[in-house]
């Protein structure tokens, strides 16, 4: 089962091989990571997509939380979080298709941000489902290339923890 | 103060109520070196190998409970301490490691003797540290004890570059550090140590299973007095053998692989089973689907990843052996009477496992022509003094030294056991032996890990460390070769050390003494002999070539399965 989990850590140097060697040491699957720094300066935060029974997961948000440099691990899997993932697609668009490209694009709310005339750049955001979605329409277009970014993930409600 | 890094760091050892410490020079500690030649304050012990260096430093905090300190130059200075670390490591020994690195302008140039050892010892190591700047050294210093000696012990790595080394900075040193993302749990739940009391009055056949956190925690006391006002019988793992007196009635020994009979039966019909600081290791369960079958299970542990990571457990109690001791102690105390009653209830329970001992005991074909090993162990027992240490190294000799020396105080055991590493026994020796001169050390190994670290009889001799270093010569690799006797058709490949090697003339090459039995006859003069010479002595026993250390549990067999007599 697909969990997300959030890592927030010292924003110090080697930290993140740390996590990333905790992972592949124990042999715990990493689906995406993403990580960047968060208002306070000193700290980072990461969303881990990973995946295992609860058992695993136990000792998954265990193991995270005996690393030093981890301050807190919040598993988010309950529907207690809001996920937002970006993709950047670039896609085949000639003749008949370019009107279609921009169809899709339009019900999804995603938007081109390069043209040419053989291709579409384009940004979609969403939750990952709506990613998936999004590419299974593109894909019998022709998919060019493809970025994600992994999804990162807020808790629902007022309360948030600072970082 | 203004001081240059290196006179902060032995500052720092110093305020840390360090007193020896074990390293080898080298150009990148060359500085650190130069200023430890005028600090009084510190006893360094160079030893002939950095890995020895870092197991001495592992004896030392093993048989004092203290943080052992090594110093290891870059490069292959560094990367030889890994066995050492990793070692360490997997026994929760804590250690602080400091290891020369090249100028920080240089790191990541492939300058000379320059390796990564940050990321080569991140997998085993509580923790690590670079120190980029002098003036961070001193709290670097105060983490890495503070986190090398509390919650589940661990060594700990600095890595010390050379510039910082030589740069001053005004000196002074942290009373406490707070880390934010470091906060174990030392204090036991107060309702679910009261929950494991009741279960244990509820039980009918309990068992407690002591493991290294009790010797770590130094909760030897309160386990022994809570063991006994219960009248709970006791089993202990390799780690934790000392913890509980093993001539207490209420000891059934060793469980696991190489366990008794006893003990392995008693884990199979328990009905509770009572974990404390013991990790449930497969060297212990054998096949975890079968592993105490009809219990339910108790899990006291300082880790929390420790609990529920091979078996399900009923109620977990997360914090510090001797602090949750002492409290079940408290809460048996409120009711003493129910407690006497329980204890006296036990008794059909206790009978059954004295059964099983009688059917079972621990034993072997005694020989008037041939030396048995297990009869070496014995006498080194009635022959040495109640406190004596004793290291062993990795093989048969450890399992008969587990089953048959008797151990009836914590930390005078030290061995590898999770990672089993053979050639940590001598030097091991030789820390605890730096730690206490006067005491009794003698260590165990066999004739294939002994020439693993035996250049270190040089150090022994040097500093007058009188370690007693016995060898049990089968002239193989006997734990290996027992497997290819059980499970490979005596196909013995690569196990016969074939060179028959004069252990009393190397003794004497170093300068030490070397005494030697060939039957069973001469097993108790040279034992009497050797510890009668004050000085570092090798005893080689040549023993039956092919003695096998039974009862043995066949990897991924259930704990009731054991070969008795193959
Ligand atoms: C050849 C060979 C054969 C072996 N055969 C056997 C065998 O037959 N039987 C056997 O038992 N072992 C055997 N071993 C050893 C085995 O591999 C393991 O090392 C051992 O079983 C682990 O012991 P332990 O569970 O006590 O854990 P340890 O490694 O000692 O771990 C200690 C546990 O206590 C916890 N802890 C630490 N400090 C505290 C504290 N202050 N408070 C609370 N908890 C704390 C830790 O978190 C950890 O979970 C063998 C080893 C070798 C090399
Ligand atoms: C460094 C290392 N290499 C290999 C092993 C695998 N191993 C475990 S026991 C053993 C044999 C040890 O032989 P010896 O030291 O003579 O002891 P004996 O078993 O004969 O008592 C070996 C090779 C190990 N534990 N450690
Ligand atoms: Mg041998």
């Amino acid at each position: 089962m697909l969990h997300t989990i959030t890592v927030l850590v010292e924003n110090e140097f080697g930290v993140l091989s740390r996590v990333a060697g905790l992972f592949s040491g124990r042999g715990f699957n990493i689906d995406s990571l993403s990580v960047a720094p968060t208002n306070e300066e000193t700290l980072s935060r990461m969303t881990i997509v990973t995946r295992g029974d609860d058992q695993i997961l136990e000792q998954i948000t265990k193991q995270l939380n005996k690393l030093i440099d981890v301050i807190k691990v919040i598993d988010f899997t309950d529907g207690s979080a809001i996920e937002r993932e970006m993709a950047l697609i670039k896609v085949t668009a000639e003749d008949v298709s370019r009107a279609e490209v921009l169809r899709i694009v339009d019900i999804f709310r995603a938007k081109i941000i390069d043209v040419t005339p053989k291709s579409y750049t384009i940004e979609a955001t969403g939750a990952p489902a709506k990613i998936d979605a999004i590419l299974e329409l593109l894909r019998p277009l022709g998919l060019k290339e493809l970025v994600r970014t992994g999804p990162v993930a807020i808790g629902r409600g007022a309360k948030g923890w600072k970082g | 103060m203004k001081m240059n890094g290196a006179r902060i760091l032995l500052e720092c050892l110093k305020l840390e109520g360090v007193e020896t410490v074990f390293g080898y020079p080298g150009g990148t500690v060359i500085n650190l070196y130069d200023e430890l030649f005028s600090f009084k304050a510190i006893r360094h012990i160079l030893p002939r190998h950095e890995q020895a260096g870092v197991h001495a430093a592992d004896g030392y905090a093993r048989a004092t409970g203290k943080v052992g300190v090594a110093i290891a130059t870059s490069g292959p200075g560094a990367t030889n301490t890994i066995t050492g670390i990793a070692t360490a490591y997997m026994d929760s020994i804590p250690l602080v490691i400091i290891t020369g690195q090249v100028p920080t302008a240089l790191i990541g140039n492939d300058a000379f003797q320059e390796v990564d050892i940050i990321g080569i010892t991140r997998p085993c190591t509580k923790h690590n540290f670079l120190v980029k700047d002098v003036k961070d050294l001193a709290t670097i210093v105060k983490k890495a004890f503070y986190i090398a000696r509390s919650g589940r012990p661990g060594p700990v790595l600095i890595d010390l570059p050379k510039d910082v080394q030589i740069a001053t900075t005004e000196f002074s040193y942290p009373e406490s550090v707070d880390i934010r993302g470091y906060k174990p749990t030392v204090e036991g739940h107060p309702r679910q140590i009261e929950k494991a009391v009741s279960m244990i009055l509820a039980s009918r056949k309990p068992l407690i299973y002591v493991g290294g956190g009790v010797v770590l925690a130094n909760g030897a006391e309160e386990l022994t007095d809570l063991a006994r006002k219960l009248g709970v019988p006791v089993t202990t793992t390799l780690m934790g053998l000392g913890s509980f007196p093993e001539n207490d009635p209420l000891s059934v020994g060793l469980l696991g692989m190489h366990g008794t009979y006893c003990a392995n039966m008693a884990v199979t019909n328990c009905d509770l089973l009572v974990a404390v600081g013991a990790r449930f290791d497969d060297r212990v369960t054998g096949k975890i689907a079968t592993f105490a079958p009809h219990a339910k299970i108790i899990h006291v542990d300082v880790d929390p990843t420790s609990i529920k990571k091979n078996v399900r457990v009923d109620l977990p109690i997360v914090g510090d052996v001797k602090g949750v001791l002492s409290r079940m102690l408290k809460v048996a105390a409120e009711q003493s009477a129910k407690v006497k009653a329980f204890a006296k209830d036990l008794a059909p329970w206790r009978g059954e496992i004295e059964a099983w001992r009688v059917k079972h005991p621990l034993g072997y074909k005694s020989s008037t022509s041939v030396i048995k090993p297990q009869l070496v162990i014995q006498k080194l027992r009635e022959l040495s003094d109640p406190d004596a240490i004793v290291a062993t190294d990795v093989g048969q000799h450890q399992m008969w030294t587990a089953q048959f020396f008797q151990f009836n105080k914590p930390r005078t055991l030290l061995s590898s056991g999770g990672l089993g590493t053979m050639g940590y026994g001598l030097p091991a020796a030789m820390g605890a032996q730096a730690a206490f001169p006067k005491r009794q050390v003698m260590v165990i190994c066999g004739d294939g890990g002994f020439q693993m670290n035996m250049q270190e009889i040089a150090t022994l001799v040097q500093n007058r460390l009188p370690v007693k270093i016995v060898i049990l010569n089968n002239n193989f690799l006997g734990m290996v070769r027992q497997w290819q006797e059980l499970f490979f058709d005596k196909r013995y490949s690569q196990t016969c050390m074939e060179l028959p090697i004069d252990f009393v003339k190397l003794a004497e090459a170093f300068g030490a003494k070397g005494l030697r039995a060939t039957k069973p006859a001469e097993v108790e003069s040279v034992i009497k002999e050797g510890f009668k010479i004050p000085g570092p002595v090798i005893m080689e026993f040549k023993i039956a070539r092919e003695e096998k250390v039974l009862p043995m549990v066949p990897a991924g067999a259930s704990l009731n399965e054991m070969v008795l007599n193959a």
